[in-house]
């Protein structure tokens, strides 16, 4: 009895241990757990897929560690921050932010940094996914017409800026030398519906924001931080109107979004929108169910969401002022079928009046600053008027003047416009509070006074009544004028 | 009356020497007085003294050096050693002998390296400027010595770093210095003789601890001091630059001291 039991039970250790074994083994077949990502092999070589804001390359999927060339080309080279507005960006690969590129972890990065032979300074970047000093700047300073490889291996995941850092750094990065680069966790991140790269910057020039013509890079408003133009993709209007990213009903949508500073913090919100999930300063850890995200200079972050109703969603740093004064907005067009139990749209529209009410006025100086060069033809009354109205009007009467339904009158083929240039004249300068009827509808809302000269008034009014199927007037100085001083 | 035959061979050589003697030092060169100055990264003990030099009014011309390659043909763009020159070494020349009709005559030589700089102006009987005599020589504006505080000379080196495709601009389209010297901005960077014996490694940020008189001086590069910039980027450019190097923005021009060196030179 006694030897038949312990026959049993020896048995059935036997078992249990060669089923662990068998166990064990399989697991073993399946995945090979490395002690340290230093340790992943990699193996073939790949060309790295680079893209332009606000692309993102495919992401890695299941694909194993690899040879990863990335070929980068700093270009120094001259575009246009808003209408009329000029700047010498200096561009990792043509593009502010610089190209994404997108590895896996456990990747060796060979990396080709080429300065074009026409550029005048030497550069170097600085990868802050790189382990090694100086992120890899010592190895990369790179003199024009000339190339610099060195190679580093990806051992964190996570969404890393890179950046240049040569002296004086803080004019390298203030004139757009910055960009990410994603290291995916293996496996690679869940696959969503819609990728989009996002980066923020400031900028300095010599002339104020909107002021006209080639500005150089103002090195005192940068030590001072004082921004003229805080930007996402480095320019107004790159995430707006033509270039606004989109997405359906029913998306999800990952940003990847940096900030490139040099200077600012972002206070990173997309208007109508709670990010489902923000991968907290780029890493690992994930917190949910977030209004606005901070991103600090040099730092970055993954947010997702899914988008629920169609409409268009303002990205912005709300910092507010820099959203709208110094650029700091873009736009996200969510197409498809409204769902009125989620966001019903305006139901009724009553009455409501308090004392007072007035009109509100922006603060300003008693002399209005003349607009340095005044309008020679009808030409350039129209290109000037088009840059006043993306910075002052935009916001509100949108781009195609057609405004926003039950909140801002539309100034495309208005009645109310085309009736009577002198009270157009007169909202400019002096605001507007109350109902008012356009085509039929009735608005009632708040226009505040706007500080301009008498000139941008001229210009904004004539190219607004030259668009759109409007009256074709011609505003000039002295009608402003005139009403100014009624 | 009739000299001997050996006379006159003599008196011919005495007349060579002294057509070149005159033709090296006065043609085209203008007198840097001497003195004492602080260099940009700038505190009082590192006040660097430089001795009277000549230097030359203009830049190299790609004339000047095709004449220059036609008499010493190893220079040539087919014929250079690599070790003294990389590919890019008059890269834009459309042959040997010939720059093409893209480069302007009096435009600044681009494209050469550091060793062809340095023969040049030695087969010239000259020498390239130290980087204290070329930093010395170019902190004057119209009208004074030391203009590195006005805001207005600074501005004007910075706006060349942004302006596109000046190499090709004619020698003297710039302004005319304190010295008598132009366009040492505006037009190209320039070699000179000791330009890698300022240690600005590949990582800028580092550099503020090299035990060097260029960053032992770190406090200066404070946020108020804009003229550090300007500077700072040619420092930086000379970082990043290896004696072969031939770059499209960078020419030089030469100097002559009245000893074969100045007591400052450090190479």
């Amino acid at each position: 009895m006694n030897t038949q039991l312990t026959k049993k039970i020896f048995l059935s250790i036997m078992m249990a241990a060669g089923i662990g074994t068998l166990i064990l083994s399989c697991a073993k077949k399946e995945k090979i757990v490395y002690e340290s990502t230093a340790d992943i092999p990699a193996n073939r070589e790949m060309i790295a897929e680079l893209t332009s804001p606000p692309n993102v390359p495919t992401p890695v999927g299941k694909r194993k560690a690899k040879l990863l060339k990335v070929d980068m080309e700093i270009l120094e080279q001259e575009g246009e921050m808003t209408n009329g507005v000029r700047y010498v960006y200096w561009t990792f690969g043509g593009t502010v932010p610089g190209s994404f590129i997108r590895t896996r972890v456990g990747d060796e990065v060979e990396f080709h940094l080429k300065n074009h032979p026409e550029n005048k300074l030497p550069h170097n970047i600085d990868l802050h996914a790189v382990t090694g000093p100086g992120g890899g700047a010592e190895s990369s300073f790179v003199a024009p017409g000339h190339e610099k490889v060195f190679s580093f291996k990806t051992l964190n995941p996570g969404l890393y800026v890179y950046h240049c850092a040569t002296a004086p750094v803080g004019m390298h990065i203030a004139n757009g030398m910055y960009g990410l680069i994603l290291v995916e966790p293996e496996g690679g991140l869940p696959l969503v519906d819609k990728e989009y790269y996002i980066m923020q910057g400031d900028f300095y020039t010599k002339g104020a924001n909107g002021e006209r013509g080639l500005q150089p890079f103002d090195m005192q408003k940068a030590v001072d931080e004082k921004a003229d133009y805080v930007v996402f993709n480095g320019k107004m209007g790159a995430l707006t109107g033509d270039n606004a990213i989109t997405a359906n009903v029913g998306e999800t949508v990952r940003l990847f979004v940096g900030n490139g500073g040099p200077n600012l913090v972002s206070s990173f919100h997309v208007i109508g929108e709670i990010f489902d999930k923000v991968h907290v300063e780029g890493g690992d850890m994930i917190n949910e169910n977030v209004q606005t995200t901070l991103i600090p200079a040099g730092g970055a972050a993954i947010v997702e969401f899914k988008v629920d109703v169609p409409g268009t969603f303002i990205l912005v740093d709300h910092s507010i002022f820099r959203a709208f004064n110094k650029g700091a907005l873009g736009m996200l067009k969510v197409g498809g079928e409204k769902n009125m139990t989620i966001y019903s749209g305006e139901l009724e529209d009553g009455i409501y009046q308090p004392e007072g009410g007035g009109i509100q006025k922006m603060p300003s100086t008693n002399s209005v600053a003349e607009s340095e060069i005044p309008a020679k033809s009808m030409e350039e009354k129209m290109k000037f008027g088009k840059a006043a109205y993306m910075q002052t009007c935009f916001a509100c009467h949108q781009g195609e003047g057609q405004g926003i339904a039950n909140a801002f009158p539309p100034l495309a083929k208005s009645d109310y416009l085309n009736a009577d240039v002198n009270r157009a004249i007169d909202i400019i300068l002096h605001g507007k509070t109350g109902e008012i009827t356009v085509n039929g509808q009735k608005y009632n809302s708040v226009m505040t006074a706007q500080t301009l000269s008498d000139e941008e008034v001229a210009n904004v009014l004539t190219y607004v009544y030259n668009s759109w199927g409007n009256s074709k007037k011609d505003v000039t100085p002295t009608m402003v004028k005139s009403v100014r001083n009624r | 009356m009739i000299l001997s035959p050996f006379f006159r061979v003599a008196l011919t050589m005495i007349g060579i020497i002294v057509v070149n003697i005159a033709s090296a030092q006065s043609e085209n060169m203008v007198m840097v007085k001497g003195g004492t100055y602080i260099p940009l990264y700038g505190v009082d003990s590192t006040a660097v003294t430089v001795d009277a030099f000549t230097m030359d009014v203009y830049p190299v011309t790609n004339k000047e050096y095709l004449k220059f390659v036609q008499e010493h043909p190893e220079w040539k763009k087919s014929k250079v050693k690599r070790l003294f020159a990389d590919g890019n070494y008059l890269v834009n020349w459309e042959s040997d002998e010939f720059f093409g009709d893209q480069l302007a005559d009096d435009a600044a030589i681009t494209n050469v390296s550091w060793f062809a700089a340095k023969k040049y102006c030695e087969c010239q009987g000259k020498r390239l400027p130290t980087v204290d005599e070329w930093e010395y020589a170019a902190m004057a504006d119209k009208s004074n010595p030391d203009a590195r505080k006005k805001e207005s000379y600074n501005q004007l080196i910075l706006d060349w770093y942004e302006a596109p495709k000046t190499f090709n601009n004619s020698i003297g389209s710039t302004f005319k210095n304190y010295w008598g010297i132009y366009d040492l901005h505006g037009l190209v960077w320039e070699w000179t003789m000791d330009f890698n014996s300022v240690l600005i490694s590949g990582e800028s940020r580092k550099d503020v601890d090299k035990d060097s008189n260029l960053f032992c001086g770190s406090a200066a590069v404070g946020a108020s001091d804009l003229m550090n910039y300007a500077a700072f980027m040619r420092y930086a450019f000379r970082g990043s630059l290896k004696a072969n190097y031939a770059i499209r923005n960078l020419g030089f021009r030469c100097v002559q001291t009245k000893g074969p060196n100045n007591k400052n030179l450090t190479y």
